[in-house]
């Protein structure tokens, strides 16, 4: 019964028109994301830390849900690109006084939107949103329910190749709740795309989602053996919402056996890179000796994440054509 | 009305027919088939040459939302007659829930107004759906209501659901049950797999289907040697088509239906997160398709329902996760069945036994047959005719199908019910 199933992230002529997931993103386009995100690094060293190329365009945040970290990201990288932006709290406006999601759209496409980030507790809500907007619109995912945070799996892979270089021998470890995170989600499209040979998903049954094999990833319930002779970790952050309820029962016994200690980390490989997306819950998925030790590139990771997500802007917003 | 329905396919799956043959209409009742009886003369004929002259379907699940929104039962009733269906049962998880005798009163007056299929409402297993305390059975079941049905998941309270089957054994009332634990479906939106997992929705695992039956079939057991007739709503997933199996073999008194998309779909079809594919139940793997259809054709299951549940766009138009779980599906219900038949090489007697002698045996009517002196409920299709499915040209007030732009096989031409002609799609009747 299924139709052929279109991307709906690219245009016609196959360029990035809406980045909604990394799930079947072709190499080339994330390549080129990451090759032009290089370009980027040097614009936020620079006396003048601003480039022209989406001068006169607005940029509207659109954020269901709260985030001030990505937001912030993602309104320095659109100011650094000259465009103008416009950040809504929709978790305080329109969406509490009954006004539906589509009208919400509608409404900002005649203010003259010409990009909106979409930040939503609802799986498939930009996809929803990519459907229904103007054709020379763009929608770019910046977090949707458990199901995918493209722009932070993008940066991940940008710190990945800026550290290791080559990824066609890496062993990468994912650590924590992969059920609900979107974030292990759109590294594990990601790393697959790449070419990671070895990659595992590590943590309790209880916060492992089905279809992990398919996704060519080994489950590991042990830390251990999940990091052993890793090049690069991915600690995930534990939602205070998942502790001490029906599937872990306390933060203390879940850094017991999943938190991430300098002892522990000795099963990496010496030169492994530990990652978070942040923000970090210290003694609970990860020691503060390892959050700010040799091995670990969490800052850095900040850093990439904005001219990660200028490449992605000033890309899907040079694709002209309509779908 | 005297009636000839001339060179048609005639399948009747309860008397095992699939020939060609004349059939006759007289009061209301099929008066002849094959030959004329003696005297007839008709008033109006049919020429069914190249059609297939059927028993008129029976779909066990259609929503006219009603009560809760006036004059949505005549539009839902007009799509039914279009979709082939000369009977139908509503659930009763209506506003305000079918759990008095004088909303059912109502909703029959109202049905019979509507000169639509026929009506078989179920009534409210506890009052107001809430699975503590025991609706008035008896009362609701004089005025029509043919079965007591509990829609959503299982009560929590399984005493009180213990209760209400012992108390409908008691006067011999079949009880409808949705095999579906709430703890453990809890707020999952698509079926439990890969798919789900890689789009990030929660999911409905099939232990809550299986935990579910498991309960259901020992309450059963507890209502005594000769136990309440169950019939399950909608099954999903393979490992529950198994329990019903085992029960059926045990001589547990267990009918079971499906819902027609989950013959048709599987959760690869949620696609890039289409809210018209959010149902409930929802789509499971292609595995659970293979055994819900192996269980069709061999009659495990007794019947494939529309689960019919017309929707506006503003219940639709969300995030999958917070569109409203249901399809419209009465005008499709014919053509999807036809579709699998043809996929699966399943004669079309046995196919259709799933929307008309099985249906008619879950409710204990005798309708859903052919033969001669029976009520005269029928529906006449073209097996051949493809058509696509859009929204402008559903009758149903709710164009919420996952089929919309859809190329399907199989259209209605005239639906009868009680020998009158109450659908016909390009003048059908004719003067004799």
């Amino acid at each position: 019964m299924a139709e052929p199933v279109i991307n709906p992230q690219l245009s016609a002529d196959g360029e990035l028109h809406h980045l909604l997931s990394l799930d079947g993103l072709p190499r080339g386009i994330i390549d080129r994301i990451l090759s032009t995100a290089d370009s980027f690094i040097s614009v936020g060293s620079r006396e003048v830390k601003s480039v022209p190329l989406l001068r006169g365009r607005s940029v509207f945040n659109l954020f269901f849900e709260n985030s001030t970290r990505t937001r912030t990201t993602f309104e320095i990288a659109a100011k650094r690109l000259s465009a103008d932006v416009f950040n809504l709290n929709i978790a305080a406006s329109s969406a509490a006084k009954g006004e539906s999601l589509l009208d919400t759209i509608n409404n900002l496409t005649a203010m003259q939107a010409d990009l909106f980030v979409v930040r939503h507790a609802q799986s498939g809500a930009p996809h929803l949103i990519a459907g229904h907007v103007a054709p020379h619109v763009h929608v770019i995912n910046a977090g949707d329910g458990r199901h995918a945070h493209p722009t932070q799996g993008l940066l991940d892979m940008y710190t990945i190749r800026h550290y290791k270089r080559d990824f066609s021998a890496l062993s990468v470890a994912v650590v924590g709740d992969i059920l609900h995170s979107r974030v292990a989600r759109s590294d594990l499209h990601a790393l697959r795309t790449l070419g990671v040979p070895d990659v595992r998903a590590v943590g309790p049954l209880t916060l492992l989602p089905d279809g992990l094999e398919s996704l060519g990833v080994r489950v590991c319930t042990s830390l251990a053996e999940g990091i052993r002779d890793a090049d690069v970790v991915i600690m995930l952050r534990l939602q205070s919402e998942r502790m001490g309820g029906a599937l872990l029962p306390s933060a203390q016994e879940y850094f017991r056996k999943y938190g991430l200690t300098p002892e522990m980390l000795r099963a990496a490989k010496p030169d492994c890179i530990v990652m978070h997306p942040g923000p970090m819950n210290r003694g609970v998925e990860i020691d503060s000796r390892v959050a700010d030790g040799a091995n670990s590139v969490i800052l850095p990771q900040v850093t990439f994440g904005i001219a990660v997500r200028m490449a992605v802007l000033s890309i899907a917003a040079s694709s002209a054509g309509a779908r | 009305m005297r009636i000839s329905i001339e060179g048609g396919r005639l399948v009747d799956p309860a008397s095992g027919s699939d020939r060609n043959a004349n059939l006759y209409l007289a009061d209301g009742r099929i008066a002849g088939v094959g030959a004329p009886p003696a005297g007839f003369v008709a008033e109006r004929r049919i020429d069914a040459s190249g059609l297939v002259v059927a028993p008129g379907l029976i779909d066990l699940c259609a929503r006219m939302r009603e009560p809760g929104t006036d004059g949505a039962l005549r539009i839902e009733m007009r799509a039914a007659l279009a979709g082939g269906v000369t009977g139908l049962v509503c659930p009763p998880d209506t506003h305000p829930a079918l759990d008095e005798p004088g909303l059912v009163r109502m909703l029959r007056q109202r049905s019979r107004e509507a000169a639509g299929a026929r009506l078989y409402p179920l009534g409210a297993l506890t009052a107001q759906l809430r699975g503590e305390s025991l609706a008035e059975m008896c009362t609701l079941a004089e005025v029509g209501c043919v079965a007591f049905a509990q829609t959503g998941a299982l009560p929590d309270n399984r005493g009180a659901l213990l209760n209400a089957m012992r108390y409908a054994r008691t006067f011999d009332l079949p009880v409808w049950l949705r095999p579906v634990d709430a703890t453990l479906a809890a707020a999952g939106v698509a079926g439990e797999g890969a798919v789900a997992g890689r789009l990030g929705l929660p999911a409905v695992p099939v232990v809550a289907e299986t935990v579910a039956l498991h309960t259901i079939f020992e309450l059963q057991r507890a209502t005594g040697r000769t136990p309440v007739q169950v019939h399950l709503c909608r099954v999903s997933s393979a490992a529950g088509i198994e329990l019903i199996r085992a029960a059926r073999r045990e001589g547990l008194p267990v009918s079971a239906d499906v819902a027609i998309l989950n013959v048709v779909g599987i959760d690869a079809d949620v696609g890039r997160f289409d809210s018209n594919w959010r149902l409930d139940p929802p789509l499971r793997t292609e595995r659970d398709r293979a055994a819900i259809r192996a269980a069709l054709a061999d009659g495990t299951l007794d019947a494939v329902c529309s689960d019919h549940a017309p929707m506006s766009q503003e219940e639709k138009l969300l995030p999958f996760g917070e569109a409203s779980a249901g399809a419209t599906g009465l005008e499709t219900l014919l053509a999807l069945l036809l579709g699998w038949a043809t996929a699966d090489r399943v004669p079309m007697l046995r196919a259709l036994a799933a929307l008309t002698q099985g249906p008619a045996r879950v409710l204990g009517e005798d309708t859903g047959t052919l033969l001669a002196g029976r009520k005269a409920d029928l529906v006449v299709f073209d097996p051949a005719e493809t058509w696509r499915v859009a929204a402008d040209s559903l009758l149903s007030s709710g164009k919420n199908t996952p089929l919309l732009g859809q190329l399907l096989t199989g259209r209605v031409r005239a639906t009868i019910v009680g020998g009158e002609v109450r659908f016909d799609r390009g003048g059908m009747l004719r003067p004799a």
